[in-house]
């Protein structure tokens, strides 16, 4: 009996998972099949796609720069904090997750646009952020921060306190307790909140067609050159998506590993 | 360590029974209100796919169209008309295709997806300017004087047309017409309604759009007509879909929107008449 349903249970698993990675990469798989070696090429050389790529890897590498600096400390902080107030940012910071793109565009719009919220104590002389590449990042950074700061405050909350009261009983101050005890044994979740915040930041679209515009070579990243050839050429569009398909699979493998790789040497030193 | 992850599996457990209790509480909903006889009144559903700037006319034609055949029910899709052609190009079952752009509709037809289009209706775009602005240009000779221009991109209908008129300005006002206006363009837009967005909300200094979407947001935004003679008019086709399941209501359609009362229904809400 109890045999029988390990057996079961054994086979139940992989049909399961294997559903949802085939509803997962079907259609991704879809965007290829309808296209040809040739199709990608003549993509590549689309007028479109080198400013876009280009103003794509540097902004979402700054954002994520942003997004690491300020999200790391914060997460640590939320990790540590207990009460009342501390669960309500906690949640709070997830809501640019649950709200649509276009509607966040619009949210920082009315905030740091040219008669936002604060506008006045931001640029008196009237100048504002909006339709720059500044703009671009902060988009990114708006939508992508949630996902890195919720999965690193999950990973620090699984350090051992201990740890860590050891390491302050030896002396060590708390900054340095945090980096080199509480970062090297988080991070792979770190990591992977990383590039999972990277990935949200190269999709953005609605966010940054809302509050930094559509300008080649200065907000027009790679999201946008695509919805921008969806509207002339589906065939060209098609293309594009598969340029940030294989974009994105390549830099989240890079990334993932250049993260892992610089986490472990910082074990190392410790 | 391992008294925190201990405790882990056990709070995910409990988020993973309340999910699914959830999931089982809106799946038993869902099936109590599918064992209720849906109400029927309607036998016939025509399907309309409509550019997005028709949504008014077009909601208030629909009424309209069903008090005159009280056995017909319409259901509209509203979009962008590249994102329609590309629905239709897919097999979408539409009875009626109504355009915001005479080259979707033209190549529809090559590809013999529609039937003959006949255009209903003229969409003259306009300049607007917050209305609180003033150092906005009034006029379209005035344009180049705006710090921030939003226009529509070349790939849309409102983009196309907003070159045609730079170039015809620049025959008119001079060489440097087009080049001092598009160094001051900030966005090229993929719609019309993103372009009265960022004007209304006062972050660009002056754009392009058309009419029937300038009233949309006529309390925040400046209206000034285009000079007759730069202006290039927009064109709205309407055809009947091929294979449509509905030919004959879906020409009475077309019918009821070249008739009088659906040319003023188009003219209330800022389209012109061919």
């Amino acid at each position: 009996m109890k045999l029988r349903r390990l057996r079961v249970e054994r086979t139940l698993l992989p049909v399961v998972g294997a559903s949802l990675v085939a509803f997962l990469v079907v259609p991704l798989l879809a965007l290829f099949a309808g296209g040809s070696a040739s199709d990608f090429e003549a993509g590549l050389r689309h007028p479109l796609v080198g400013p876009a790529l280009r103003l794509s890897l540097v902004t979402t590498s700054l954002s994520l720069v942003v997004v690491v600096l300020l999200g790391t400390p914060l997460a640590w902080a939320l990790a540590r904090a207990e009460g009342r107030m501390a669960r309500t940012v906690e949640a709070a910071l997830q809501l640019p997750i649950v709200i649509p793109p276009a509607v966040a565009g619009v949210a920082l719009l009315l905030a740091f646009g040219r008669r936002g919220l604060v506008a006045e104590w931001l640029y008196p002389e009237g100048w504002s952020v909006t339709f720059t590449t500044t703009a671009v990042v902060l988009a990114q950074v708006f939508v992508s921060a949630p996902f890195y700061v919720q999965a690193a405050t999950s990973a620090f909350r699984r350090v051992d306190p201990r740890l860590l009261l050891v390491a302050r009983s030896f002396g060590a101050f708390p900054l340095r307790v945090f980096r080199r005890v509480a970062v090297p044994l988080a991070a792979p979740g770190l990591v992977a909140g990383a590039a999972m915040s990277w990935a949200r930041a190269l999709g953005e679209f609605g966010a940054t067609l809302m509050f930094a515009g559509n300008l080649q070579g200065k907000t027009q990243t790679l999201p946008l050159a695509i919805y921008t050839a969806l509207e002339s050429d589906t065939r060209a569009a098609q293309a594009l998506s598969m340029i940030l398909v294989v974009v994105a699979f390549v830099l989240l493998v890079f990334v993932r590993a250049a993260l892992r790789r610089s986490a472990e040497r910082d074990v190392r030193h410790w | 360590m391992n008294e925190s992850a201990g405790s882990l599996p056990v709070q995910a457990r409990r988020a993973f029974v309340g999910l699914a209790a959830l999931v089982w509480l809106a799946l038993e909903s869902a099936a109590c209100e599918r064992s209720e006889p849906a109400p029927r009144a309607r036998e016939d559903a025509l399907v309309v796919f409509a550019a997005s700037s028709l949504r008014d006319a077009f909601t208030a034609m629909g009424s309209e169209f069903e008090r005159a055949h009280p056995r017909v029910e319409v259901t509209f899709n509203f979009a962008g008309t590249q994102v329609l052609r590309t629905q239709l190009e897919h097999g979408a079952a539409a009875d009626v295709f109504a355009s915001a752009d005479r080259r979707h509709m033209d190549e529809l037809e090559t590809g013999e997806r529609v039937g003959a289009p006949v255009v209903f209706a003229h969409n003259e775009p306009v300049l607007v300017v917050p209305q609180d602005n003033a150092a906005a240009p009034r006029t379209f000779a005035e344009l180049p004087s705006a710090d921030r221009i939003v226009v529509g991109t070349s790939e849309v209908p409102i983009g196309r047309y907003t070159q045609r008129m730079l170039e015809r300005a620049t025959a008119k006002f001079g060489a440097d017409f087009r080049s001092r206006v598009e160094a001051n363009v900030v966005s090229r837009e993929l719609n019309v309604r993103q372009v009265l967005a960022k004007v209304s909300l006062g972050e660009a200094d002056a754009g392009i759009v058309y009419r029937s979407d300038a009233r949309v947001a006529q309390d925040r935004v400046h209206v000034a007509s285009i000079p007759s003679d730069i202006n290039v008019v927009a064109e709205y086709p309407m055809a009947v879909v091929t294979g449509a399941a509905h030919p004959r209501l879906a020409r009475a359609w077309v019918d009821f929107v070249t008739s009088r009362t659906g040319q003023r229904l188009l003219r209330n809400a800022g389209f012109t008449l061919p």
